[in-house]
C-alpha cells in the first residue's frame, strides 16, 4: 500500500547514506545489507530528513527534474519501508 | 570478471570465552601466534574497500579478544564502511564501547545461547548469560542498533517464544534465530544438536506469530534448518558472489565453513592481493556461477535460486563439492541426510553436547 503524501519519510535507526566511489553509485548501508540506489531513488533518499513529507520531497525534486509525480514518490517510498531502510512519521 | 563482493567477514581471532558446542569455526583453530598483525589487518580493510566491500564485519572467535580492536573499527569506518561487531559481549565494558563507539562502529550483534540463564550458561559452557544481559543495555543504552544471534538446537528450540521475549526486553531492533549448520565443531556434535522434526514443526507457528505481532519494532530473520528440507539453503547467495571471509590468519575463504573442502588451496592475503584472490584464485572461480554444476543442478529450474546448495555441505556429506547439496530432495545423495535423520534420538535419549575445545 503506498503511503498518503503528508507522511514524513526518515532513514531507520542504524542505516547510513553514503556514496560508493567503486561502483559510482549512491548506497544504503545497514545491518546485514547494502542497498544500491539508481539516481532517482538516491535523490529521494536525500531529501528523506525526517520533517520534509512526501509531498514536500515530490515538490522539491519537481523543481529540478521534469515529470515528477507524487504518487511516483510515495511508491518509491513505500518500496524503502518494505526494504526496512526508511520509516514513517506522521 | 565477477562483481565486487559487498560484505567481508574478518575473523580477527578464533580465541574466544566461550565454549558452545555448536560452534562452527573449524577443528583446527588458528593460534595467537598465527593470527594477522594490526598492520596487515589494516591491508586487508583497504584493500576489501578498494575491491567494493562496504560492510565490514569483525567477527571471531571473540574480536574484543584483539587488543587494536579500536584501530581496524577507526579504519574501517575512515574508508566509509558500515561496520559491525559480532560478539559473545564478554569483555565489553561501557567505556570499550563508547569508544568503540565514537570510532564509528554502527551496529553490534549479539549472540545469546537460550531464554534463561541456567540453560544459556549450560550450552556457552561458562557463565556468560548475565555479561549478555550488561552488554545489551550497553549497546542500546548508547543508542547503537542491536541484533541479537541466537543458533537454535535441540536443547533450545521448545524455547523460542521465551527467546523472543528475551530479544524485545533486550531492546534488539533484529533478532536472528538460526538453525545449526553443521560444520566444523558442530559437526560432531551433531546427534547432540539435530532437532526433531516435531520441536521444528511446534517452533513454526511460535515465530512466524511473533514475527507478525513484533512487525516494524523487532525484524525477526529465521534460519531453517535445512536437513528437514527438500531445497538447499542458497548458500552466500552462490560461490564467491557477494562476500569473503579473512581467517585469522589471512586465509581467505568464499564463506566461512569453506576449509572444510580440504580438496580445494585457499590462498592467503599474506601472499596475494585481495583483489587477485577475489576474482582469479582457484578457490574463488571454482563453484563460481553455474558452469561448475552438474545434473540435477544443471538443468534445474532453481539453479539461481539455491545456487546448487552449500558446497561445503556437498563436500562433508558426499566427499566431492561439485555435487548437488545432499540436502536437496533430487540430490542422487538425499538418502545419506534421510538416514541421519531417521537415526533421530528421542527427546532425553540425545548423546551430551561435547564444549568446544579453546584455541590457543
Amino acid at each position: 500500500m503506498t503511503p498518503a503524501h503528508d507522511r514524513v519519510p526518515r532513514l531507520r535507526t542504524g542505516v547510513r547514506a553514503s556514496y560508493d566511489r567503486v561502483r559510482e553509485s549512491h548506497v544504503l548501508l545497514f545491518p546485514e545489507g547494502v542497498l544500491v540506489l539508481n539516481p532517482t531513488a538516491a535523490a529521494v533518499v536525500g531529501l528523506c530528513d525526517g520533517r520534509a513529507t512526501i509531498a514536500d520531497v515530490a515538490r522539491t525534486l519537481a523543481d529540478e527534474f521534469d515529470g515528477v509525480r507524487t504518487a511516483d514518490v510515495a511508491e518509491l517510498v513505500a518500496r524503502l519501508v518494505e526494504r526496512r531502510v526508511v520509516d514513517l512519521d506522521g | 570478471m565477477a562483481e565486487a563482493p559487498f560484505g567481508l567477514l574478518a575473523e580477527l581471532t578464533h580465541r574466544c570465552p566461550l565454549r558452545c558446542g555448536y560452534c562452527s569455526n573449524p577443528l583446527e583453530l588458528v593460534r595467537r601466534r598465527d593470527e594477522l598483525s594490526t598492520e596487515q589487518w589494516c591491508s586487508v580493510l583497504d584493500q576489501a574497500r578498494a575491491l567494493g566491500v562496504l560492510q565490514v564485519h569483525l567477527s571471531g572467535g571473540e574480536p574484543l579478544g584483539r587488543p587494536d580492536l579500536p584501530d581496524l573499527v577507526s579504519r574501517a569506518s575512515g574508508l566509509g564502511c558500515y561496520v559491525n561487531l559480532v560478539t559473545s559481549g564478554l569483555g565489553l565494558t561501557s567505556d570499550r564501547l563508547a569508544d568503540l563507539a565514537a570510532r564509528g562502529l554502527d551496529h553490534v550483534q549479539l549472540s545469546v545461547q537460550d531464554a534463561d540463564r541456567r540453560d544459556a550458561d549450560r550450552v556457552a559452557g561458562v557463565r556468560a548469560h548475565h555479561h549478555k544481559l550488561v552488554a545489551a543495555d550497553l549497546v542500546t543504552g548508547l543508542g547503537l542498533p542491536l541484533t541479537v544471534n541466537v543458533v537454535l538446537h535441540r536443547r533450545n528450540l521448545d524455547h523460542v517464544a521465551g527467546i523472543v521475549a528475551l530479544a524485545e526486553r533486550m531492546g534488539a531492533q533484529r533478532l536472528e534465530l538460526a538453525n545449526t549448520q553443521y560444520y566444523g565443531w558442530a559437526l560432531r556434535n551433531r546427534a547432540a544438536l539435530l532437532p526433531t522434526a516435531d520441536q521444528l514443526a511446534a517452533a513454526a507457528p511460535v515465530v512466524a506469530a511473533a514475527r507478525e505481532r513484533l512487525r516494524g519494532s523487532m525484524e525477526i530473520v529465521y534460519v531453517v534448518a535445512d536437513y528437514h528440507e527438500a531445497h538447499p539453503k542458497p548458500c552466500m547467495h552462490g560461490w564467491g558472489a557477494r562476500q569473503l571471509t579473512v581467517s585469522p590468519d589471512g586465509t581467505v575463504l568464499p564463506c566461512p565453513a569453506a576449509s572444510v573442502i580440504t580438496d580445494l588451496e585457499f590462498d592467503t592475503v599474506r601472499d596475494r592481493p585481495l583483489a587477485e584472490i577475489w576474482h582469479d584464485s582457484r578457490s574463488f572461480t571454482a563453484y563460481r556461477g553455474t558452469d561448475w554444476m552438474r545434473d540435477p543442478c544443471r538443468s534445474c529450474a532453481r539453479r539461481e535460486v539455491d545456487f546448487g546448495g552449500c558446497r561445503c555441505q556437498a563436500f562433508q556429506l558426499t566427499g566431492d563439492a561439485a555435487n548437488t547439496d545432499p540436502v536437496c530432495s533430487l540430490s542422487p545423495d538425499r538418502g545419506v541426510v534421510d538416514l541421519v535423520l531417521a537415526a533421530e534420538a528421542p527427546p532425553g535419549a540425545e548423546p551430551d553436547l561435547v564444549p568446544r575445545r579453546a584455541a590457543r
